[in-house]
Order: C-alpha cells, then structure tokens, then sequence
C-alpha cells in the first residue's frame, strides 16, 4: 500500500503510534512533509468527518483518529520551522467569558485541527477584549465562542459589538456555539454563523473562510 | 432539618446507557473493543477521583414560594407553580462529585487524551446525575424516617435551568442552603464550581402531583427533555395513574 494511504488508514483506526512510525518512514522516504500532511494526515481526518456525520462511527473513535492525527504532525512540525505549519485558515476559539465549561469548545477545535485549520485556543473564561486582541494580533479570520448557560451569552453579544466598534466586523469573522444556542439566537446578535455541533462548525468555519476570501 | 451526606461511589456510578448517551451513542448498539476498553478506563477513573456529596435542606412550601420567585425571572406559568401546591414536603438540594474529576479531564486533554477525556466527561456528567438521583432516595429515607412518607408516594427534583425556572434562580437557593459547606460555590454567571454539579428543590408528594402536560412554549426549547424519563420511572410502580402529559 502507498505510505500515504496506509497513514490515512492507520490514523482512521486509532493507531497512533503506527501513524507516528509511519510519518517518520515518509519523512525519510523524502514524501513531501505537505503531502503527507494533506494526504495521509488530513485526508484520513476528512474521511473520520464523514463517517461520523453520516453516523457509521462515534465520538470515541473521531477522538482517536485525532489522537493520532496528532502524533503525526507532532513528527511533521520542525520541519514546517521556517514557514510555519501550513493551515488553511487561522481561528481563535475559546469559552465565553464566566463559563468553565471546556469540553464542547475543546472537541470543536480538535476538529478543527483535523481538518487543516490552525486553532488558538484562549481556554474557558475568555473577555471579548481578549478574543477580538488575539484575532487581530494573529491575524486570524474567525473568533468561534462557545457557552455552556443561556446566563453568559450577552457577552457573546459584547464580543460581536466590540469587532464592529473597531471596524473588523467584515475582516474577522464569528461563529457561536453550546448547548443553550441557536441559529436563532446568532442571527439576533450579528455572529456570522451558528454551530450545532463540532463536524457542524467544522463547515460552518469552512463557509465563512471561503466568503472572506472571495470578498 | 439540614444534612450534609456523603453518598457512596457505587450509588453515583452511572449505567452504561446513560453514559453512552452524551457520547451519542445509541442505546443497544454494540460496542466495539476499544470503545468498551475507553469506557473501563474512564469508569475506574471516575471511581478514583469522585468525591460524591450531597447537602438537603427542608423548606416550608410558602418559603420555597417566596425563594422560587427568585429575581422575577421565571416564565410565567411553570409546571412548579402547581406542583408546589400539591407537595407535602420540600427541600432544597445541591449534589457535587468534586473538583478532581474534572481537572482529570482536563489533564487528559492536555495530554492528546481526547477519547478518554471526553469518556470521563460522560460518565461524569452521567455520575452526577445518578448523584442527585441518590439525593432524592436519601430525601425519601429522611422523610420516611419521620413518618411522613409512604411508598406510594414519591420524590422528584427540578432544577434551576430546567422547566422554567430561570438561572438566576440560583442566587436565592444558594443563600438559603449555603452549598458551600461541601465544595459548591456560585459565579457571577450562575454556574456552580465544581462543574460537575446540581442544584434544586426536591419535591415530595403522591406521584400523581408530578405528571404535567409538556407544551408549555419554553419546553420546545428544552435540549434535555429529562422529564419524561424521570416521572416514568418515579410513575413506574402505578402505571395504572398514567395520565395525559409526559409519559
Ligand atoms: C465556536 O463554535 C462552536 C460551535 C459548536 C459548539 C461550540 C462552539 N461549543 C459547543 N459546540 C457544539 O459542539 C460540541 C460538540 O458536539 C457541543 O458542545 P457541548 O458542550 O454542548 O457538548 C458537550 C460535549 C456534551 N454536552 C454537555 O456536556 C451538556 C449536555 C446536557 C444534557 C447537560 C449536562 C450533561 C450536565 N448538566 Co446541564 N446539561 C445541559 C445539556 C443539555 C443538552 N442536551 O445539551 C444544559 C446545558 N444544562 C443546563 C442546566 C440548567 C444545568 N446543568 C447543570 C449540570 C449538569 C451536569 C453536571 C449534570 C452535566 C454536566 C455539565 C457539564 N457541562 O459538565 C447545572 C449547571 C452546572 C454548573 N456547574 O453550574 C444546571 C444549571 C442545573 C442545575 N440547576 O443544577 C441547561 C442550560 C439551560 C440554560 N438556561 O442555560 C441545559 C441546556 C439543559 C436544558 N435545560 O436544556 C455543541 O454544543
């Protein structure tokens, strides 16, 4: 089997530590790092995605292609030193300020890593100053909030209002997510996009990276 | 009367479904050998780091009406607001399984330990579910210590967050039963640190008190729907008194 195509399918099963032993043999094969990382690490990643959306395979095993997902481009990333880790698109996420509940926005970003983006994550009891400071200090193009209580969503509010006072409403892009959220309740605050769940969001990013660029 | 009780680890134990569930796993659906290895693993843990407690404190049915009342944010008509009436006992509560479990998560998930992390999260959230399930019995065996409850007659708890009693809501039961004594305490935002809790009243009463009909509008809204499952297995033992409503 070609070396890339086995990584794909080690990494689907969960292996992680053959993912890393493979990575390591492609290296040395001199594989382009970047095709090993779009073809064997993210292509596997991308068909997780839609075996768990289409509902073949669940949560634990999603966690466990990215666990090993992990493992390879742990290998791939002194070689990416100069230029950086190749992403398409760079996104700040983090837990809305008053909230400590980490496990809803923490599976949204390992999703998002899986599926190419670079993810800064600012953890729970995040400000708005602190999400738009980042988003403009990295030069990210999405600010993705998540919350666990209907309690702490006007400061998801607060975070929208902050971009559009500093006139980056257009330039950063947002999506909210959480149990308490809405399609509905987004809309009301101006967020650009709402996500139900991880492989959702994962979409949604996508969408809000493509209508940015073809601005 | 005011109880802090420690509740014995295997009585906070979750069952399989339950756990399963947050991890969207369908119920009956075979598991394949690392899934179950994953949810071994996560059990031992939760067994490990859980420190399961509960405090109970009786309230009088008018002060729990003036307490439910609250910042004056609940819907305006509440499945509560007739319950109450109907009860004959009340008491507010608060269970927590502790802080370590969930700094165990995080651990895990610092450490690439995804599918274990978010295992334990289920199984912990499932845990203190069962948790509060075991603050309503130990409510029951106080109740039935005094004489003032039989076994037709039952107990069930409802939460701030839930069947329109609004978060704030928090705020009041807190400084009357002051669940700080065993752990919990309350941010600005109405969240309980350690996460892994649950606040509310307990309400006892004949079981038939507790079936109301689901329509009212914010229960469309309702993510969790655990009412049906739990005024099923409270109505169990008399399906016979199955009304219109939740069943
Ligand atoms: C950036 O873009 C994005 C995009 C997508 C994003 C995103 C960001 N962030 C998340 N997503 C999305 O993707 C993730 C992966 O699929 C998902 O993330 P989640 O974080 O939602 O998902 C987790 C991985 C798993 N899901 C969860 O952990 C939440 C599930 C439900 C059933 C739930 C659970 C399990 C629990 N709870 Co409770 N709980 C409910 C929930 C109802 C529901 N079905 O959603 C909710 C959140 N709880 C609620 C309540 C009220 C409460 N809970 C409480 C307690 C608990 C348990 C301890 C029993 C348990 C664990 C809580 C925890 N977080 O650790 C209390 C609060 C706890 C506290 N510490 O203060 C308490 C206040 C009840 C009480 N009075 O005791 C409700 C909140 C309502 C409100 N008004 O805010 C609630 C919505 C249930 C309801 N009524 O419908 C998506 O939302």
């Amino acid at each position: 089997m070609d070396i890339l195509k086995e990584i794909s399918v080690r990494l689907q099963q969960g292996d992680d530590e053959r993912v890393c032993e493979l990575t390591r043999q492609a290296v040395e094969k001199k594989v382009p790092p970047r095709a090993i990382l779009d073809e064997g690490l993210i292509g596997g990643m991308n068909i997780i995605g839609e075996r768990y959306k289409a509902h073949e395979i669940f949560l634990p095993q999603v966690l466990l292609a990215a666990k090993a997902m992990y493992a390879g481009t742990d290998v791939l990333r002194p070689l990416f030193v100069k230029e950086g880790m190749p992403a398409i698109g760079k996104v700040v996420i983090g837990s809305v300020q008053g909230d400590l509940h980490d496990i809803g926005k923490n599976l949204v970003g390992i999703m998002l890593k899986g599926a190419g983006f670079e993810v800064i994550d600012l953890g729970n009891d995040v400000p708005p100053e602190r999400f738009v400071e980042t988003a403009e200090k990295e030069d990210a193009a999405v600010i993705g909030i998540s919350a666990l209580l209907t309690t702490t969503m006007p400061v998801m509010k607060r975070t929208v209002d902050l971009l559009e006072e500093k006139g980056l409403r257009t330039k950063i892009r947002t999506i909210i997510g959480g149990a308490p959220i809405s399609e509905e309740f987004a809309k009301q605050i101006g967020a650009d996009a709402y996500g139900y769940d991880s492989t959702n969001a994962v979409e949604s990013v996508k969408r809000l990276i493509m209508a940015n660029e073809s601005d | 009367m005011r109880k802090i009780l420690e509740i014995p680890l295997d009585e906070a134990r979750p069952d399989q479904d339950a756990i399963l569930e947050t991890q969207g796993i369908p119920s009956g659906k075979e598991l394949t050998e690392d899934v179950k290895a994953l949810l071994e693993r996560a059990i031992d843990l939760f067994l490990e780091f859980s420190k399961p407690k509960v405090a109970i404190s009786d309230i009088s049915i008018p002060g729990f009406e003036a307490l439910y009342k609250g910042e004056g944010l609940n819907e305006q008509d509440t499945p509560l607001d007739e319950i109450i009436t109907k009860a004959d006992d009340l008491a507010l509560f608060a269970v927590t399984i502790g802080e370590r479990v969930s700094e165990e998560i995080d651990r895990l998930f610092k450490a690439n330990e995804f599918a274990l992390g978010s295992m334990l999260d289920s199984v912990a959230s499932a845990g203190t579910d069962k948790a509060a399930d075991t603050a309503e019995s130990r409510y029951f065996d106080l109740l039935s210590e005094k004489g003032r409850i039989t076994s037709s007659k039952g107990v069930l708890r409802f939460s701030p967050g839930y069947c329109g009693w609004h978060m704030s809501g928090q705020e009041k039961l807190f400084e009357f039963l002051r669940p700080e004594d065993i752990g919990i305490s309350l941010l600005e935002s109405y969240l309980m640190k350690p996460l892994k809790s649950i606040s509310g009243v307990l309400v006892a009463g004949d079981k038939d008190i507790f079936v109301f009909d689901d329509s009212y509008p914010f229960c469309s809204e309702c993510r969790s729907r655990s009412c049906h499952k739990r005024i099923r297995t409270l109505l169990k033992e008399s399906r016979s008194d199955k009304k219109k409503g939740v069943m």
